[in-house]
């Protein structure tokens, strides 16, 4: 690994200025910890927490031929997406494997933003390019920085900023003025609680992050209490509870799917859809470590009498719950909540049950159903 | 009490026996302690073998033996209360009291002064 090589955000300075631990994330400088995790995630679970995640991947979609252009690669009904409405998608390969997850947003009717994992956007902006249907621009938004405002007073903190957002609930988005500058912005997150990710030009993002921390609601938060509090909230990561050898329905993000689709059955790789729908094989799993230690990506999952019949691939001694809690792969046929297992370890196995997803309840701001 | 690159100390009792752990700078470094993988009384170790692990919220850490030795006891302590390590490091966050091997190898080891001078390189 070279450091000479490692990108940075418009934030590096702040984040180092704040006493943060940097590490390499996905080629990028980043902050793991400022104060420290448990701390970070404790904050985020009851103010609220500021995330740098301009490592991310912004980009635009715009023209008639968007929505069929990212209907050829996911399993999403684009069309009916409306506009200021945001939806959770994936990319598929021509397989029906998972090769990335997507936040995509519809602001106005003309286009769509997505939000794609840093680790991927190479390959993602590649294949979208590659796969554009007529009439269809795509830009890339290297200008832009991404700012996720999460927990609970993440609202009052967006009430004395940009009060308009607040009228947006989850999963809605739009443009909106901040700072003088037109910024988009979406009621959504990657930590369980409400909140918003805002969306700021390079050159304006450090004007915005100053201005949150002022408030004293807000901390900054690194990427280690991000991977615990998405844990917890149940949430899949990239690389850990899926990649090109998953399939959406085992992966438990059919949410992500759209019935339309699969009813057209115009999907990439939908033998492989009908055939997990219809043949489950393995299915993600949430598990509660009952005794030792944390188990953790790689460790394997035992049955009761000993037999193999899984991985873990995400794990966390959860700061909320003061447990450990992980996600994982078992038979869908062991894979009822209730069911006790075991957690290798360090060549020992340690006793733990399925449980139902999410670990911690969501605080998401929802419309209330009319 | 002596100190190793990889953040161990030996603290040395006279009589053949010594108390080991990880440094302060190395607790702080790890963050928050929830898990901590004792040896059990007998294990026999090699200086620089993984002997106990300590977990974080972030990661599991493996601690090297400092010095050649045999586990007398397993800090009992760390088991309910792994907190321990992050509030003492350097005392009652032990996690292992052994048998001296070679109670010369101690003398290879850095002393506080010099452990110092090292994290002032890091």
């Amino acid at each position: 690994m070279s450091d000479v090589a490692l990108k940075s955000t418009p934030l590096e300075d702040r984040h180092v200025a704040l006493g943060a631990r940097m590490v390499s994330f996905a080629g990028y400088n980043m902050p793991v910890q400022y104060e420290g995790v448990m701390a970070e995630h404790k904050w985020t679970r009851s103010e609220a927490g500021l995330f740098d995640v301009s490592h991310m991947g912004q980009a635009r979609l715009t023209g008639t031929g968007a929505v069929a252009t990212l209907e050829a690669l996911t399993p999403t009904d684009f069309a009916a997406l409306k506009p200021g409405k945001q939806k959770y998608s994936l990319l598929l390969n021509e397989q029906g494997g998972i090769l990335d997850d997507w936040m995509v947003s519809r602001p106005t009717a003309e286009g769509f933003m997505l939000v794609v994992n840093a680790a991927c956007k190479h390959q993602d902006f590649a294949i979208i390019g590659e796969n554009l249907k007529d009439d269809t621009k795509f830009d890339i938004l290297g200008d832009r920085a991404l700012l996720a405002l999460q927990g609970p007073k993440a609202k009052i903190v967006m009430a004395q900023v940009c009060a308009p957002a607040c009228e947006m609930y989850f999963m809605d988005c739009g443009t909106f003025e901040l700072l003088g500058e037109t910024v988009f912005i979406s009621r959504s997150g990657y930590t369980g609680e409400d909140g918003f990710e805002i969306s700021i030009p390079n050159a304006r993002v450090g004007e915005l992050w100053d201005l949150l921390l002022t408030f004293s609601e807000v901390k900054p938060i690194g990427l280690g209490a991000r991977d615990s509090l998405r844990l917890e909230a149940g949430m899949p990561l990239y690389g850990h509870e899926m990649d090109e050898t998953y399939g959406v329905v085992e992966a438990g993000l059919s949410f992500g799917m759209s019935k339309s689709r699969l009813e057209r059955g115009d999907i990439r790789g939908i033998d492989r859809i009908r055939s997990e729908r219809e043949n489950p094989q393995r299915t993600r799993v949430a598990l509660r470590v009952l005794e030792g230690p944390p188990a953790r990506d790689g460790a394997k999952i035992l049955a009761s009498d000993g037999e193999e019949i899984g991985i873990v691939t995400s794990g966390v001694p959860s700061p909320s719950l003061g447990y450990s809690i992980a996600m994982g792969y078992v038979p869908a046929t062991q894979s009822a909540v209730g069911t006790k297992l075991k957690l290798e370890v360090r060549g020992k196995a340690y006793a733990a049950e399925i449980v139902s997803i999410p670990f911690v309840a969501n605080g998401y701001h929802r419309k209330p159903k009319a | 009490m002596k100190f190793t690159k990889e953040h161990e100390w030996v603290k040395d009792q006279g009589d053949g026996t010594a108390f080991v752990g990880i440094s302060a700078y190395a607790a702080d470094a790890l963050g928050d302690v929830v898990f901590v993988d004792v040896p059990a009384a007998g294990t026999v170790l090699k200086k620089g073998d993984s002997f106990a692990v300590v977990e974080s919220v972030k990661a599991a850490s493996d601690v090297y033996a400092p010095v050649d030795g045999e586990v007398v006891e397993g800090n009992p302590e760390l088991g309910n209360a792994p907190e321990t390590v992050n509030a003492v490091p350097e005392a009652g966050g032990w996690f292992a009291k052994i048998k001296l091997t070679d109670p010369s190898q101690l003398d290879a080891l850095m002393d506080r002064e010099a452990y110092e001078a090292f994290l002032a390189t890091l």
